[in-house]
Formats: structure tokens, sequence, C-alpha cells
């Protein structure tokens, strides 16, 4: 029996990928902190872990190159989302950057909690196939 | 890797509340320069922000679909609207003819508050950097 990474690794794999792009989201939401009009944004986990899971019922089939199968992604438009602020700025920015942070720092806490799994499902599988 | 993408969208801050912080420090310094004419006269200058916009074609490309921004730039660095303070005092060795000096409009109180938010701002982002160092550096030691 061969040993599959992709269903010894589970869930955790797609869940530091949402975490890393996470990051990325909220750290520009923070650099635009002082642009005016900029709307925050983030995306949402359960939505990134549906799409992770889900696997669709009709898929596109790309028979060209210059095919988009992205495009045809039913997560795409819901996955990414503006934020509502509790206190409007004046300039038309979204931006909460006491809350950005703290949702960075949740958000990096995450990351360290899918990468521990991670790191023990692939302890596992060393110790499995040196049979100790 | 949307993890040193992170680098690149704090870093771009960085260098923006540095320019923000330099012309706060060069409307400070040049808060008292007098001249003897509107057109000479020093005015406060202020940067304006804008958001970076990702490589549409990338949008395309990725499979998490829309990418996040690509941080901030300072698209240039306009001059203050704002009335210059005029001054009569014919004394004055830069009086001009009807005995008017001119300052420039620049308001110090509000080029203080101008500069803390700016510390603030950048400090914020070299945090972020600081987490983000430390995420990679962890995922370098994956299965180790």
């Amino acid at each position: 029996m061969a040993i599959s990474f992709d269903a010894a690794l589970g869930i955790h794999e797609d869940a530091l990928l949402h975490r890393a792009r996470r990051a990325e989201v909220l750290a520009n939401n923070i650099a635009n902190a002082d642009t005016p009009n900029f709307k925050a944004k983030d995306v949402t986990f359960s939505q990134a872990l549906n799409n992770a899971s889900d696997t669709m019922s009709i898929k596109q089939v790309a028979t060209s190159p210059g095919h988009q199968t992205a495009l045809l992604d039913p997560g795409l438009a819901a996955d990414m989302m503006f934020r509502i602020p509790t206190q409007a700025s004046v300039d038309g920015n979204t931006v909460e950057v006491q809350q950005e942070m703290a949702r960075y720092t949740e958000n990096a806490l995450g990351y360290q909690a899918s990468f521990e799994f991670l790191n023990k499902k692939f302890t596992g599988l060393k110790s499995a196939i040196k049979g100790e | 890797m949307s993890l040193s993408n992170v680098f690149g969208i704090a870093g771009s801050a960085m260098n923006a509340q540095t320019i923000r912080l330099n012309t706060t420090a060069s409307n400070m310094a040049n808060a008292e320069s007098v001249s003897s004419s509107v057109d000479e006269t020093y005015r406060a200058r202020k940067p304006v922000f804008a958001v970076q916009q990702a490589d549409p074609l990338a949008d395309l490309q990725s499979s998490y679909g829309p990418e996040a921004g690509q941080g901030v730039q300072v698209l240039g660095i306009v001059e203050s609207k704002a009335d210059l303070r005029q001054e009569y005092n014919p004394a004055h060795p830069m009086a001009d003819e009807k005995g008017f000096v001119y300052y420039p409009n620049v308001n110090v109180v509000e080029e203080m508050a101008d500069m803390i938010s700016a510390s603030r701002s950048f400090q914020i982002n070299t945090e972020i950097l600081n987490t983000a160092k430390q995420m990679l550096q962890q995922t370098i030691r994956l299965g180790q």
C-alpha cells in the first residue's frame, strides 16, 4: 500500500495556504491605513474551507491555453469581501488599524497551529517509514 | 508565495511613511522662512497616497481568486493651497515695497500630529514585517 501524501496531510496544507494569503490581505489593509478612499478587505475562512473541501459537480474543461478556469470558480465572488467599518473615517478609508492588527496576530497564531499539525503529520509519516 | 508578498507590502508602506516624515521635516524646518513675495514663499508639502493594485493578469492565473493589493504608493507631493500668512512689518529686511512680509502656510501643530501618526504607522508595519518573517522562518523548518 502506497502512502498518499494528499490523504495523509489532510486539510492542514490548504489551511496553511489560506493563512498565508490572509496575512497578505491584512498586511495590505494596514499598509493602506492612511490612503484616502481605501476599503479594507478580508477573506472568510469558512468560505475558503468550503472551496478546499468541496468538489465541484460540474467541471470546466480547458481545451485551449486561453481558457481561464479561475473565472468559473464559485468561491471567487464571495471569497474576498469588504469590511463594514464601525467608525467610518472622513476620507473614505475603512481601515481600523487596531482591529486589523488583532486579526493579523490571530491569523499568525492560526498559521502556527496549522504548521504544528502539518509538522506532526510529517513526524508521524517519518516514524512510519522507519518502522520505529 | 503570499507570505513573501507581505514583505513587499509592508516595505512599500514603510517607504510611504518615510516620505511623509520627510515632507513633515521639510515643512517644520521652513515654518518660519519669510519671503518678500507670494510666489517665492515656501508652501506646506503633502504626499498623496494611493493603493498599488496587483497585476490584473495575476488575478486570472491564481487559483485562489483575486489577489490582495500590492501595498501603497506615493503618487506625488503636492503643495498646500491654504492662504499664506501675511504680516505688516516695514522694519523687516525682507519687507516688500508696501511693507509686507510673507510666512509659509505651515501649521506646526498639524505637522506635529502628522509626524506622530506617520511614525506610529511605520512602527506597525515593522511589526507586520517581523511577524511575517517569523512565519516564514518557521515554514523553512517544516519536517525537521
